[in-house]
């Protein structure tokens, strides 16, 4: 697996498209820029939503317990995993009671975290994602590179060349209009044919035992209105105290992620309707060990937005699928260390710490500084690299003896003035595409001392 | 008010007229500043690479030189926020400025003596902007202000314009320039286009490693735009 610096390197060999991709998404951004301008309340709402998921947080135990004595009132049947592991059985063994072949889920990064769908289709079970982004990248055997943008990697003439080869579309169509409705005629007979609908959440509301998903395209609901069977996954964390604070999240959710005023459908999910079956899984994989870490617990606040993945100059010019995880871009490069701190190494340090992820997020994480807490944490493990490590020890030793910075410095623009071929080789990845800065003929120190 | 002048080490070695025009700056604004000798580094290269335990040499040094001012001015917003947030005495926290924030808050200057007849493009270093506040973000919903800006506003014949996406990081990202070399340079090449296309003469900042990453960018394409530090604007007769 490559990591993020050579994926990127990879990505960014395509300048036409790391341009439209870089631009593509910046459109998003100033749609949110503006639609947040136009709320004289934006930074008071962010405070407020921030406020709620930190106490939600501190007394999560509490509200997921009011939220299953609710649901379980409400008739909806509610399940604890502890990892993706039990998550997917669980999933599973409810299939499996209604027979059913194959299934439509739409709306659910938890299930690319917990990896469902390989799960379930080694088991004999077809998945079907049904959301338009989800459906392509779905085809196409690849995993989404944006959490709201699944496809953003794609251009039209890509799609058209996957629903020529799926859907037998004509070839070199690359109608959006007209490949969308041959997408729509595909899913429904899935939607028709299906016993089994999964959905993500996007709010767990404690108060009332409902859940909330907000959508744009409707397949969340088209799929949980037509099966005999809801499944909804989601995250610990998804929790809300009361249906007053959708009030906030709602207003922050859909202005932060697209710049629309508010999703299409924001559909609350109560209890299940007349002959069918509701169920929640709550899941917590890795969560209450996030949850532990003063540094990081407040990752949890996330409500997958995306407006941090729009915002970032890295993830705007290196794709989603540099990250190599199912979320991706800044929130992701917090999150992915608590999954697995070897495989995730590179990701801390995938961004300049700009901060910009930071201000547009709308529950306030401190996403720049989780970055640099990251940093620590992974090298104090002792997974930096040899020569880093090295490197590092060495440079902190130049800098805590004055004389013997001096003696490197003045040996340093020697050699850059006088045999700048030392430097200014393929050996020097700042030298690649960047000329070295001018060595002077004497340090600032140096020059203050003949002052004098 | 007995205050120092911080030199980072990168100015120090590869920059020395950008420390020169602070020092002669704030003597001409009637400072008398200190300039200890046996000043290295802040230490942000290793924290920023995930080595803050590695640092204690340095914020012990650091403090040897520092500890006995009121004041410990610098010209780079990115220096003085790692030191501002990691720097383990408070003493020193709660001392150090970037330049143009001395100016502005502590100096409150009104008036500079300054020239400088030309366009130039005025970068805003993502540290000393969202981690310092020297001016106000895109991302929030604020009122506009610039620090760096209302300095610019004293000098004659100055021209300033932003580029588009006003506060979008060049990449530099300290060690992210080369673990990371092939986005740092396009993040570059990007900031540096939308500068040109305003038909600058300069790129000025506040921050003197942007300003080595775009010059890096710059020169290797041939171009004639230069960059400044904007203390050499601002110390400019």
């Amino acid at each position: 697996m490559l990591n993020h610096a050579e994926a990127s390197e990879k990505f960014i060999e395509d300048a036409e498209r790391t341009t439209w991709h870089d631009e593509t998404l910046w459109f998003v951004r100033s749609k949110r820029d503006k639609v947040s301008k136009l709320l004289p309340e934006w930074e008071a709402l962010r405070e407020q939503a921030s406020l709620i998921k930190d106490h939600t947080l501190a007394n999560l135990g509490q509200y997921l317990e009011e939220f299953e004595s609710n649901a379980q009132k409400n008739g909806i049947k509610v399940h604890w995993a502890k990892d993706a592991q039990e998550h997917n059985e669980i999933v599973l063994s409810i299939i499996s009671k209604h027979g059913g072949k194959a299934l439509v889920k739409s709306k659910s990064m938890l299930t690319e975290e917990c990896h469902l769908n390989d799960y379930l289709t080694k088991k004999g079970v077809e998945v079907v994602d049904t959301d338009l982004g989800e459906r392509i990248v779905q085809f196409r055997n690849e995993v989404p590179s944006h959490i709201v943008l699944p496809a953003i990697h794609l251009k039209k003439e890509d799609v058209g060349e996957t629903f020529h080869e799926f859907l037998g579309t004509p070839k070199g169509n690359k109608d959006p209009q007209f490949l969308t409705e041959a997408a729509r005629q595909h899913l429904r007979g899935y939607f028709l044919g299906a016993n089994v609908a999964i959905t993500g959440v996007n709010f767990a509301v404690a108060e009332t035992g409902e859940f909330v998903v907000c959508t744009n395209e409707g397949n969340a609901d088209m799929g949980a209105h037509l099966a005999k069977v809801h499944i909804a996954c989601m995250g610990i964390e998804k929790m809300i105290p009361k249906r007053k604070d959708l009030g906030v999240f709602l207003r922050l959710l859909a202005r932060s992620a697209t710049g629309q005023l508010i999703t299409t459908y924001s559909s609350h999910f109560a209890k299940p309707r007349e002959g069918q079956e509701m169920h929640i899984v709550l899941v917590d994989n890795g969560r209450t060990r996030q949850l532990a870490r003063d540094e990081f617990r407040n990752s949890l606040k996330c409500i997958r937005c995306a407006a941090c993945f729009n915002t970032c100059p890295v993830y705007r010019r290196s794709g989603g699928h540099s990250y190599h995880q199912p979320v991706a871009g800044p929130i992701g490069s917090i999150l992915a260390p608590n999954f697995d701190k070897s495989a995730n190494v590179d990701l801390p340090f995938a961004s300049t710490l700009c901060g910009s992820c930071s201000n547009v997020c709308p529950v306030k994480i401190n996403i720049h500084e989780q970055l640099w807490f990251w940093r620590q944490d992974l090298m104090k493990d002792g997974l930096a690299p040899l020569g880093k490590s090295l490197s590092m020890k060495g440079m902190a030793f130049v800098f805590s003896n004055p004389t013997i910075f001096k003696m490197a410095g003045y040996m340093g623009r020697l050699v850059m003035r006088f045999a700048p071929f030392i430097v200014n080789n393929s050996l020097n990845p700042w030298f690649k595409q960047r000329e070295m800065p001018e060595a002077p003929k004497e340090s600032f120190q140096s020059w203050y001392k003949n002052r004098k | 008010m007995r205050v120092a002048l911080f030199v980072p080490c990168y100015v120090d070695q590869f920059y020395p007229q950008v420390a020169i025009a602070s020092l002669e700056l704030l003597e001409k604004l009637g400072i008398e500043v200190h300039v200890p000798s046996n000043q290295t580094c802040c230490g942000q290269p290793m924290a920023n690479s995930g080595f803050a335990s590695s640092t204690e040499g340095c914020d012990t040094n650091f403090f040897k030189n520092f500890e006995g001012f009121d004041y410990i001015v610098g010209p780079t917003g990115s220096c003085i926020l790692h030191l501002k947030e990691h720097h383990p005495s408070e003493k020193i926290r709660n001392s150090v400025y970037e330049i143009c924030e001395f100016l502005v808050d502590v100096l409150k200057v009104k008036s500079l003596s300054a020239n400088f007849p030309h366009k130039i493009g005025l970068h805003q270093s993502c540290h000393g902007q969202r981690g310092l506040r020297l001016s106000s973000m895109t991302e929030l919903n604020e009122a506009p202000f610039s620090k760096l800006a209302q300095l610019l506003d004293l000098v004659n014949g100055v021209e300033y314009v932003y580029p588009e996406r006003a506060d979008e990081c060049c990449g530099f990202g300290g060690t992210f320039c080369v673990t990371e070399e092939a986005v740092s340079v396009r993040m570059g090449q990007d900031r540096v286009e939308s500068h040109l296309k305003n038909e600058i003469e300069f790129i000025v900042g506040g921050d003197t490693s942007c300003l080595m990453h775009m010059e890096g960018i710059l020169k290797r394409q041939g171009s004639k735009v230069q960059v400044k530090h904007i203390v050499e604007i601002l110390n400019h007769a």
